[in-house]
This record gives structure tokens, C-alpha cells and sequence, in this order.
């Protein structure tokens, strides 16, 4: 198979890092997609999805297709409708929307056009964290491209469909990574989580629905419409269909981020495609999907990367992009450093992520400092319980008792070192 | 209602509600924070957690925040299970992380919800080890104390102050564990209702600022069933009472009236109790005198030729029967000015003739669309301005029910409706601090709103007199105002006397009856603008003016300051003319200086009576400490020696005026008691009660006696289940603050009282047809030279008795003339440039609502200025 049949999403990105033009990605396919999904009814194309087994890219593994499915239909749905595209990426080791969003922004357009038809939507908002000043800009363009070429706006391609894309710039909050968070940041509120049900896809934006997907997720719907669903349920090497943007970060040879089957294994991902560990160190652990994701050790490395594979072994694939211990980094300093991020991230709303998550910070600062004490680790863990599912009001705290809680099962050894010998072994 | 199981014992719970709603309606305890029966549910605090089983199966069941999730039937939770006590109690923990231990000097100490949530899951120890998060507090202003550090962020201020109240200037700033919650810099609240967050903040963050100049803990207070006395909404307050002075008001929960909030001029009003300026034994000719002689002088004034009477619509029923009973019906005077004496009667036989009732505040707050005719409420009535809110948002709730959301999920149903509103529109003189939520606002001299409202009727039945010479403008807004009031489920129109406009209350009842003949069933509530207008007005006492021509040789001025009543030369020279006069008052005021003979009359607090609201509802209110000195109640002065005590007062007047028979049923007797014994006033845990006046004498008192009412002055009584006109605070074991130990009061949370609503609806329409014809006033026409003074009312400083309680006094604001940007131009002044009006020198104020040809004065608090409205000339 060729490159472009079986590396989708980035196989046609030029080489110098440039952003594809309208007209080379045009060339390249693109827009194809969208023209075949204008031919279909909504519908069909969501059902086109949902048979493609697309599961959301953003962490969750929602299944796309039966996410649009919830969206009312119809002349009595109520209008407008939005599509949102989640482009906040601020989970930490994550940059694989950003690849998208600077190389390759015409084929989230083309993917939120097919979104929105397949949802009768009005309206997209793509929801960029300010610091991607590059995605933002690049995408920019090519929504105006899009516009200009009849991609966008009123009667796209003489098919009666009508769509407006924006781009919002987010402030920037980890919350905004959480759909509704981002519907209420996007609305001009507080960054806060809502209350589930009622679902976006009934009462979203705007209090009206919306669905919301993550930038590679959307990314990947124009060449499933292109393509067909059969095709890209063959790119998985497990039961989870597709490819998927893969990263590695921490103190390997060759960080970076690859397109790879669906359920390629941790090893094949960190031993060959990120190199290894760099000289001298060794590896120690990994968190396999981003930071609110349990450290996986060296039993797992065979583990395939997808939802299921993931999960079974005690984590969550997360986003797919890993960040790798080594044995010269302190891993109490690497928790204390995520619990750090998360407390700072909780948007003051439910009692176990407020109080929890900074109480946990300085737990793991002081250990980090000489000053930890007997009991602190029972703390920590007690923390971690505390904070988890179904006892927070969104995910966000139950992500950060994940590497807490396995980080003090698989490293107890190095926690009780702190304690015993006052201060960290690694300074 | 559906079955529930709870620890494996079955519960009745209201089906429409969720799990924490139906297991504190059902007695059990269940701690909580962020959620409020009138707020709702938002999921934030985390602390109801309990667990639920799928079925009897399922052996693990999940934990669930019992607030976030609906009752169904058959549903099997636990609250007892281990791991839900468990994260309870690490819920507590988590909050009491940076809370000071300073609830010794706390004012919340001893009622409040965080020291009883703190209890109740039976965490105890402290393990976080670190340094506290600590802030700045700010200065709010004279009515709330804020102290930071105690916060636990529950939200449930931001969510009273801005999403209930409508309140722009409290919000949450910052994030996770480090949320401030204040304004955006220091300075005084906006919110007319600001009071709330006393008892909505769960611990002290928010404090009644005026109570902790003489604090006492809750325990120590002696509280009384009360009905506030500054507007006539009939709020039902609990005011508090230790050595001898008034230290604090609550709100005291009634389901049809007040609910869960006051207004501030309510709850900080109290202060002119304490005042200095009171009236503390009787003067005659300014020299103190026993009260012997002062009953032999007031004896020996009222057989010196014929006695006239002149009411008050602050005093009681029984107060003003008793001077009606003292002088005979015939000498009887309203204390009204006698433009409002004109519209108050004309409210009462238009809401005797029906057909339109006349709606309790949570009828009102149920309505889905409301026309506002010459009220700003949150001047004049402001418990009816914040029922409004409740009002706007049934269009929200609509939505929401049409989304399978349900109404108690607070941020959802926000998010879906989107601040879609209800229909209200509001007409008045100048812009309203309503006027954020209205549809439409119309702005006019009272004649022309008055003509709008007529316009209306007409545009609602043809049968309604046709409204001359109407501008295209208002008759498209008449027929929009129409349209959204036939279409919607329950309007309502609001109206009073505030603007003496008699043709303005009786095209509101115009209104009423149009959509009644439109098939809409309209509810029709009036305001009134005294804590007994309407029950005077229910008196028919004849009109003042007709007093200062009556030529009497004796007048007794009941609980009433002439000066602001009628022109003071007028008062002058009635009084002058009079040979005895003889005030009863509690405060100084221009015409107790001028009696002969003043008589020390006992406040609110210091009294028992009946008020009738301006719903027609009669309530009691009783005595929160005895009088000191020689004060006592105003009927018991007139009364004496045949009234003995009030029971005989209430059946006295009840005999003698049919109408108020009602009245019996608005509290029990004297001789009521609870399982054999009077109902305490005070908390079981008063401290002292026989040693604090140890330092007079330590010989060990018996409690005081008190004649008049089931009421005992002391933690000895009954303290369970009194009946709901005889509760004087809220509390149940385990639960220590008022508002949440109130769910132990009703029969379902958020609902009626056990035992029934207090006080008894006085007036239902008859169904006759009304007599008065209907005139529609001709088209305001403002005239060269002169301007229409109408009255502007303001929630601090118009309240004659407020106004004279040092917080509410410093929040009122110095006399001023408004102007519109128009006539002011004409004028050649602008804002802050004194002009002459009525005889004074006042700054001018720029009001650009304000209508060409018309004015604006501060009612009440420009002392001199005639009766409003009045026409004047402004000179620079």
C-alpha cells in the first residue's frame, strides 16, 4: 500500500514543515471526502463512521460515529447546531494536534464540513489553545481558503449544505480540554466543567447541540468518507480501526510524534520509531498517554497501543503519546512535578480536586525537599482514592490520581527512600 | 412520589426530586453544602455522596452524589454505607484544609452549617500539615462583614448573589484551590438583597455587619415570630433580642411569602429599636412623667370636648382598633396622606370586587409573565422585585422540561435555556434596577402609564374603555404587552400606590379583569407601602384631610408623623388649632415634639399585634424582648383598662369589624400551649438565663411573664414542633443554622411549614361587579414652567423607621431633584447644580429616563417638600 493508503493523516505533509495549500492538498485527495459525504445523507455518512469503528483521538475513546448519532435530526431539531473542534492539546507530553493544526490544517476543515453535514450543523468552532500561535494562523488561512474555493459558507459545492467555521483562540486552560469546559470557556464563562447528562449533542453550545471531537479525530473523517470504512478498519493491527499519531518524550533518542497502525506495541514505538533511551539511561516506566494516564513498567512494553490493549494492562492509551522514565530522573519528582500542573489546573469547582490536588503538590514537594514523613505515602495514596472516578465532577482529577496512585504502587521503593533518607536521592 | 429504599428501610420521596431533596425531607441526615432548596442542585462540594445498587443484585452498587441524581422508584441507596461515610468525612477534611480554627470569635460559631457538617461525618483530626491559604478581605460595605479565610468554596454566594438575586459585583475569581469570592475591589454591595448571604454562606464568610457591633451567639438570643415592619409584604422575620436590646434579624420561613429571603432594609432595619431617640417614658409638655399621671392627663384630655383619632398604617390592627374604639368609628382618620388614602381604598374594593385574586410572593414567583405598572418594586415592595427574577426564569424552566432536565439541575438548566425569559415589562416614571430583566420598559408620567395599562385592557377586550388620543408607539406596545400576557400560562399585573395615581390602580385592575374576560385568569397584586396599609385601609377610617377641618378639640396621633403625611403648613396649623394632642410613637419625630402628651409606644419588637399584608394575608407577630422603661404596646395605652391582653384586643376588633374575623386564625391564643407548656423563645442552650442579672440581684428570677401570647421569655418551653405562627427560629439537633435546620420544619423541603402556612387570607374576590367607572385620564400634557413632582422611591431612606437605623441611614442618598437630559438642558443646569423646587435648594440629579414635564424628589427623604405628586416650578 501506498504512504498516502496507509499513513492518512500525515503522509502528505511536505518535508520543510510547511502547511499543505488548498491546491496540493487538493491534489493529494483532498476534499474528495466531503464531496462523496455531500452525496450521502447525514445519516449515512454517520453511519459510514460509525461502521469505520473511528473511537475518539482526544483520550476517551468515545466512538465518533454514535457520538454524532446523538445529535437530533431533523426539521424539528433545533437550530443552529455546532460542531466543535477540540484543539486545546494541553494535556502534558501532547503535540500531536499541533502537528495537524501547523501541516495540515485543510484536512480538519474538510473534516469538520463532513461533521457538520453529518449533523445538520450550522456552525464550527475550532477551539485552539494561544500558544499554537502557528496552528492558529495556518488554520486561519486555510478556512479562508476554504471559503473562497466554496468549501465553506452558503450551498457548499452546490449541495444545498451551508456551514460557517471560525477559529476561538482559547485563553488556555487544561479544563478547556474537557468539552464542556470548552463550551463554557468558548461561551465566555468560567472554564468549569457541566453537568453530564444532559450531553452536548442535546444541550451543548450555546445551550444548543453540539458535537464536539478532537482535532486528529475530526482529521481522520475525510479520508474514512474517501476511503470507506472497511479500509480504514484495516489500518488497525488490533481490533481498534485506524492509525494514530503516537509520541514519546522524556529522555529517549528521537522524540517526536509518528502515524502508526492503531495497537502498534509500546516497544515498537519507543525501541524503534523513538530510538530508545539515550546513552547510559535506562528505562524505568512510561505514563503511555500523556499525564493523566497510569505508569506502565517494563512487563508492559509488549502491551499494543490501543483502547482496549491499554486499558487491560492497567492504564489508558490517553492521547497515545507517551512520556518515558528514566532511571537518573526522580520519579517522585516527575509525580510531584504532574501533581504540581493538576493543582494548578483544577478549576476550583469539586472538593476532591481543590483541596486534593494541591495537598498532594505539597505532599510530594516536601518528600522532594527532605522534609516527608511516615505516612505521607498513605496520604498521597489515600489522596489518589479520593480523587478518583466517579467521586470528582469531571475527569480531570481522577486523570491526575492516575500516575499518583501507580506511580506509588510500581515506585514505592523510591517514595520510601525520600522519607527514610530526608531528602531525594537524585539531587 | 416514589418508594426509595435507604439502609434497607423504605421512604416516600417526591419523584420529581432528587435524592438529597427526598432523604432531608424525610428526617434523614445527609450533610451537604453547595446545594439549597431554592437554588438547587450543582454537584460542587461533593459532600452528599452516598452509594447506590443498581437492583438487589448488585452487591458493590457506585457511589453518587445523592443531590445530582434524581429519585426513582424503587431505587436502593445506602448513607450509612462505610466507604460513602468515608469519603464524607475526607470531604470535610478537604474543605477544613486552610480553614482558621478561629470559631471562638466567629460569628457563624454556634449556627453554623460547616461546624454541623463537620460533626455530623465525624472527622476530626487534622493531617494536612502545611501552611493555609490566607487572603485580603474586602470592605463591603456597612451591611456584610467578609472574612475570606472561612471560605470552603461551595459557590453557593456567587450562585445567590448573581444567578437568584441578579447581582453583577460578587463573583468567584481565581481557581482551584484559591477561588476568591468578592467584587472586583473593596466597596459597598449592589444587591438590594445582599442580607441573604448571612445565612446562604455555610460559615462565616459572610456576616451581618451590623449585628456584630452588640453580637450574641445564636444560643443566647430570644427570638420572636415576628412580620417585618418596613414595607407591607408581610415578610415573617425572626428578630433576636439579648439584654435588652435588638441584635440581629433572620428571615423566618414562610412558603407563600418570604421563602427563603429578605430584603436589606428588612433584615438590617432594626437598628431604630436601640435608638437613643426613643420615646422611653411619657412626656407631657417634654417633662417626664409616671405613667399614672399620664393616663389621668390623657383621661382628663379626652373629656375635655369631643377626641379625634388618627391611625397609622405602621401600628397594628389591634393598636388602631383600640384608638377606634377609644374615639368611636366616626372620629376615626386614616394616617394616610390622602392621595394614597384615595388609592388604597380604591385597592381594596377593586380586589373585594375580583374577579382577579390577589397572589401570595411564591404565586407571583410561579406566574410566566408580569406587567409592572408605576412600581419600582425594588424601591417599594423589594421582596416582590426579587420574586420577579423567579418569574422571568419560567421560560428557562419550560425548555429545560422539554429537555427531560429537570428543574432543580440548576447550571443545566442555565446552559440550555440560555437566560431565555419570561415576559416581564415594567412601567414607571424612571429606569428600575428591574429593568435587566424586563422584555420592554416604558417610562412616563403617572397618567400615561396609567393610559398604557388602560390600552392594554382594551387591546385585550373590546369592552374596555376605548383610550383616547394614544401615540402609535404605546399602542404598539399595549398590543405586544397583550399578546404576551394572554399567551402566557399564568400573567400576573402588579400596581400600588406608590404614585398616588388612582386612575393607575384601577387600570391595572383594568388589565385584570380584560384577560379574565379573555379567558386568562390574571393574578393581581398590589403593593402596599406600610407593614398595615391594607389592614388600615380595611378599617375605612376617614380620610386625614377631613381631620384638620374636623375642629376637635383633642386629637391622638397613633404611631404617626403628620409632617409626612401632608404639607406642613397644613400639619401646623391642625395642630395649633388642636388644644391636646397626644402622640404615641417610639422614635422623636416633628410631631411628637408638638404633642402635648407623648406616649412611649413599643416598637415591632416590643409588641404584639396583627399586620395585614398587602396580599390581604393577617399575620402575628409577637414581642422579641419586654419594653424597657415605661414603654408599652399602643393598644395597650388605648386599651387600658378593658383591653387586658391581646386575645381580648384581637376578639374586641373582631366583634366590632366582621371583616377582620379571619384574624382569630392568624396565631393561637395566649392560652395555647405545647404539651403543656408556652413555646420558647429562646434556644435550650441559653446560657444564664437566671444569672445574667446577677450583678442587680442574685436571687434567681422566675422567667417574665407574658400575658399576651403562647410564648414563654426563655429556653424553658417547648422547643419541638410549635405551631408555624408560634416559631420563633429554626433548629433541630444536629442541625444549628437556620436555614438548614429549617428543612426539619416543613412538610416536604422547600414546602409548606408543618402545621400550614401562617396567617390567614383576609380578602377573596366576591364576584361583584366593580361600581366605580372607569375614566381614563387624559394625555399627560407638561406645562411651561412647572414640573409634575413625582415621588422616586428608595429601598434605604424612604422607610420613615429604617431610615433612622444608623447603617440603612448611611447607605440613603442626600436629597436631590431628577431631571431628564432634556429639561435639564432646558433648565441650563447640570448634574450637582442646586435649583429651587418646593421651596428648597436641591442638587439636580440627571434621571434620563425621566419624562419631559416631570420631576423626580426622593420620597421621604426630602423632609419639607408637600405631599408627591405636586406640580412646581424649578428655577437654577
Amino acid at each position: 500500500m501506498s504512504p498516502a493508503e496507509t499513513k492518512p493523516l500525515t503522509a502528505r505533509m511536505r518535508p520543510d514543515g510547511a502547511a499543505l495549500e488548498m491546491r496540493e492538498y487538493e491534489r493529494a485527495g483532498g476534499y474528495q471526502g466531503l464531496r462523496k459525504a455531500l452525496a450521502m445523507t447525514p445519516q449515512q455518512v454517520t453511519e459510514e463512521v460509525k461502521n469505520s469503528n473511528l473511537r475518539g483521538r482526544g483520550g476517551a475513546g468515545f466512538p465518533t460515529g454514535m457520538k454524532w448519532s446523538f445529535t437530533p435530526l431533523g426539521p424539528d431539531a433545533p437550530h443552529p447546531k455546532y460542531v466543535v473542534a477540540n484543539g486545546d492539546e494541553m494535556e502534558p507530553g501532547t503535540f500531536k494536534d499541533r502537528l495537524l493544526l501547523e501541516q495540515d490544517p485543510h484536512q480538519l476543515v474538510e473534516g469538520m464540513v463532513i461533521a457538520g453535514h453529518a449533523t445538520e450543523a450550522d456552525i464550527g468552532y475550532i477551539f485552539i489553545r494561544g500558544e499554537y500561535t502557528l496552528g492558529i494562523e495556518r488554520t486561519r488561512r486555510a478556512i479562508a481558503e476554504a471559503y473562497a474555493a466554496g468549501y465553506l459558507g452558503r450551498n457548499i459545492l452546490g449541495s444545498g449544505f451551508s456551514f460557517e467555521l471560525y477559529v476561538h483562540v482559547s485563553a488556555g486552560r487544561y479544563m478547556c480540554g474537557e468539552e464542556t469546559g470548552l463550551l463554557n470557556a468558548l461561551e465566555g464563562k468560567r472554564a468549569n466543567p457541566r453537568a453530564k447528562p444532559p450531553f452536548p449533542p442535546v444541550v451543548g453550545a450555546f445551550g444548543q447541540p453540539t458535537v464536539i471531537n478532537n482535532i486528529e479525530t475530526l482529521s481522520s473523517v475525510p479520508h474514512i468518507m474517501a476511503n470507506g470504512s472497511e479500509w480504514f478498519c484495516g489500518l488497525g493491527k488490533t481490533k481498534d480501526a485506524g492509525t494514530k499519531l503516537y509520541g514519546a518524550s522524556g529522555k529517549v533518542k528521537r522524540p517526536g510524534v509518528w502515524e502508526l497502525p492503531m495497537g502498534t506495541t509500546i516497544r515498537e514505538i519507543l525501541f524503534e520509531h523513538a530510538g530508545g533511551m539515550q546513552d547510559g539511561l535506562a528505562f524505568r516506566g512510561l505514563l503511555p498517554g500523556g499525564a493523566s494516564t497510569d505508569f506502565l513498567v517494563e512487563e508492559h512494553l509488549d502491551v499494543p497501543m490501543d483502547f482496549t490493549s491499554v486499558q487491560k494492562a492497567g492504564s489508558r492509551m490517553g492521547t497515545g503519546t507517551m512520556i518515558v522514565l528514566d532511571d537518573k530522573t526522580c520519579p517522585v519528582g516527575m509525580v510531584w512535578n504532574l501533581e504540581q500542573f493538576f493543582a494548578q489546573e483544577s478549576c476550583g469547582w469539586c472538593t476532591p480536586c481543590w483541596s486534593g490536588l494541591g495537598w498532594a503538590a505539597r505532599l510530594l514537594r516536601a518528600m522532594e525537599d527532605g522534609a516527608g514523613v511516615d505516612g505521607d505515602i498513605e496520604k498521597l495514596a489515600g489522596i489518589a482514592r479520593f480523587c478518583g472516578p466517579g467521586h470528582t465532577f469531571c475527569a480531570l482529577a481522577p486523570g491526575a490520581a492516575e500516575p499518583l496512585q501507580s506511580g506509588i504502587k510500581y515506585f514505592r521503593e523510591d517514595f520510601e527512600r525520600h522519607i527514610r533518607e530526608k531528602r531525594c536521592p537524585w539531587r | 412520589m416514589a418508594k426509595v429504599w435507604v439502609d434497607g428501610k423504605a421512604y416516600e420521596m417526591n419523584s420529581g426530586q432528587n435524592l438529597l431533596h427526598g432523604c432531608l425531607s424525610n428526617g434523614l441526615d445527609l450533610p451537604y453544602f453547595c446545594w439549597h432548596p431554592a437554588m438547587g442542585s450543582v454537584g460542587a462540594c461533593r459532600q452528599c455522596a452516598i452509594r447506590q445498587y443498581k437492583d438487589e443484585t448488585d452487591t458493590t452498587g457506585r457511589l453518587v452524589m445523592a443531590c445530582m441524581t434524581p429519585v426513582a422508584e424503587g431505587a436502593l441507596i445506602s448513607i450509612k454505607d462505610e466507604e460513602a461515610s468515608a469519603f464524607r468525612a475526607s470531604v470535610i477534611e478537604g474543605l477544613m484544609m486552610s480553614h482558621p480554627h478561629d470559631c471562638p470569635v466567629c460569628d457563624e460559631g454556634g449556627e453554623c452549617h460547616l461546624q454541623d457538617m463537620t460533626v455530623m461525618t465525624g472527622h476530626t483530626y487534622r493531617r494536612y500539615s502545611f501552611q493555609k491559604r490566607t487572603w485580603r478581605n474586602q470592605n463591603l460595605g456597612p451591611l456584610i462583614n467578609h472574612e475570606m479565610n472561612r471560605c470552603i468554596q461551595c459557590y453557593r454566594c456567587v450562585r445567590y448573589y448573581h444567578d437568584y438575586a441578579g447581582g453583577n459585583d460578587l463573583q468567584a475569581f481565581g481557581l482551584r484551590n484559591n477561588v476568591f469570592f468578592g467584587r472586583h475591589e473593596d466597596g459597598t454591595l449592589e444587591s438590594e438583597f445582599s442580607g441573604n448571604l448571612v445565612e446562604i454562606c455555610p460559615t462565616g464568610v459572610f456576616t451581618d455587619k451590623t449585628s456584630r457591633w452588640h453580637y450574641t451567639r445564636k444560643w443566647d438570643l430570644t427570638f420572636a415570630p415576628s412580620v417585618c415592619a418596613h414595607c407591607g409584604t408581610g415578610c415573617n422575620t425572626s428578630p433576636a433580642e439579648r439584654y435588652g436590646s435588638l441584635r440581629r434579624i433572620i428571615n423566618r420561613y414562610n412558603s407563600e411569602v418570604n421563602g427563603y429571603f429578605l430584603c436589606d432594609r428588612g433584615r438590617f432595619g432594626y437598628e431604630f429599636v436601640n435608638s437613643p431617640e426613643r420615646i422611653r417614658e411619657p412626656l407631657l409638655g417634654g417633662v417626664p412623667i409616671p405613667p399614672e399621671a399620664a393616663l389621668d392627663s390623657f383621661a382628663g384630655f379626652l373629656s375635655a370636648g369631643e377626641a379625634i383619632g388618627i391611625g397609622s398604617p405602621r401600628a397594628s390592627l389591634e393598636a388602631n382598633f383600640a384608638l377606634r374604639r377609644l374615639v368611636g368609628a366616626e372620629h376615626f382618620y386614616s394616617g394616610m396622606d390622602d392621595a394614597e388614602h384615595r388609592a388604597m381604598a380604591a385597592i381594596l374594593e377593586i380586589l373585594r370586587a375580583g374577579p382577579a385574586r390577589t397572589p401570595s410572593v411564591r404565586e407571583i414567583e410561579h406566574s410566566d409573565a408580569a406587567l409592572v405598572l408605576g412600581e419600582d418594586l425594588t424601591n417599594t415592595a423589594p421582596r416582590l422585585a426579587l420574586a420577579l427574577r423567579m418569574t422571568v426564569r419560567q421560560a428557562e424552566f419550560r425548555i429545560a422540561e422539554k429537555l427531560h432536565i429537570p428543574p432543580w439541575l440548576d447550571n443545566s438548566v442555565r446552559e440550555a435555556a440560555q437566560s431565555v425569559r419570561s415576559p416581564l415589562f415594567i412601567a414607571t416614571p424612571s429606569a428600575t434596577r428591574l429593568d435587566d430583566v424586563a422584555a420592554r420598559t416604558f417610562h412616563g408620567a403617572p397618567d400615561e402609564i396609567a393610559r398604557l395599562g388602560y390600552a392594554v385592557a382594551r387591546a385585550l377586550d373590546p369592552a374596555a374603555p376605548d383610550v383616547p388620543r394614544l401615540t402609535e408607539e404605546m399602542a404598539f406596545l399595549a398590543g405586544f404587552v397583550a399578546e404576551a400576557l394572554r399567551t402566557a400560562r399564568q400573567p400576573v399585573i402588579i400596581a400600588g400606590p406608590s404614585l398616588r395615581n388612582e386612575a393607575l390602580v384601577r387600570a391595572a385592575a383594568a388589565v385584570a379583569r380584560a384577560l379574565h374576560a379573555a379567558g386568562k385568569p390574571a393574578l393581581l397584586a398590589f403593593t402596599a407601602p406600610e407593614a398595615n396599609s391594607m389592614g388600615l385601609a380595611m378599617m375605612e377610617p376617614r380620610p386625614l384631610g377631613e381631620a384638620f377641618s374636623s375642629g376637635a378639640r383633642t386629637a391622638i396621633v397613633l404611631e404617626n408623623d403628620l409632617y409626612r403625611r401632608a404639607p406642613a403648613d397644613d400639619v401646623d396649623a391642625f395642630l395649633g388649632a388642636t388644644r391636646h394632642v397626644v402622640a404615641l410613637d417610639y422614635l422623636t419625630n416633628p410631631t411628637t415634639a408638638k404633642a402635648e402628651l407623648a406616649l412611649p409606644a413599643g416598637t415591632f419588637a416590643e409588641s404584639d399585634g396583627t399586620f395585614v399584608s398587602n396580599e390581604g394575608r393577617a399575620q402575628r407577630f409577637f414581642q422579641a424582648m419586654l419594653p424597657a422603661g415605661l414603654v408599652q404596646e399602643s393598644w395597650r395605652w388605648l386599651g387600658s383598662p378593658v383591653l387586658k391582653n391581646l386575645d381580648d384586643a384581637v376578639l374586641a376588633l373582631v366583634e366590632a369589624m366582621p371583616q377582620f374575623a379571619g384574624i382569630v386564625d392568624a396565631a393561637p391564643p395566649s392560652t395555647y400551649r405545647v404539651a403543656n407548656a408556652k413555646v420558647a423563645r429562646a434556644p435550650f442552650r441559653y446560657s444564664g438565663r437566671t444569672a445574667e442579672h446577677a450583678n442587680v440581684s442574685v436571687h434567681e428570677p422566675p422567667p417574665p411573664d407574658d400575658p399576651d401570647s403562647a410564648l414563654s421569655f426563655s429556653m424553658e418551653g417547648a422547643s419541638v414542633n410549635p405551631p408555624p405562627s408560634l416559631i420563633p427560629f429554626f433548629w433541630a439537633p444536629g442541625w444549628n443554622s437556620h436555614q438548614q435546620a429549617l428543612n426539619r420544619f416543613q412538610e416536604e423541603v422547600a414546602g409548606v411549614l408543618k402545621g400550614g402556612v401562617p396567617g390567614a387570607r383576609l380578602i377573596e374576590p366576591s364576584g361583584l361587579p366593580q361600581s366605580a367607572p372607569e375614566t381614563v385620564p387624559a394625555p399627560f400634557a407638561p406645562r411651561a414652567g412647572e414640573w409634575l413632582l413625582v415621588p422616586l422611591y428608595h429601598i434605604f431612606g424612604s422607610d420613615e423607621l429604617s431610615e433612622r437605623s444608623p447603617a440603612i441611614a448611611s447607605l440613603a442618598p442626600q436629597p436631590y431633584v431628577a431631571l431628564g437630559v432634556e429639561d435639564a438642558a432646558q433648565l441650563a443646569v447640570s448634574a450637582g447644580q442646586e435649583v429651587s423646587v418646593a421651596g428648597r435648594r436641591l442638587p439636580v440629579k440627571i434621571m434620563p429616563e425621566l419624562p419631559r414635564g416631570v420631576a423626580g424628589l426622593p420620597a421621604g427623604l426630602a423632609p419639607g417638600i408637600p405631599p408627591l405628586p405636586a406640580w412646581s416650578v424649578i428655577a437654577p
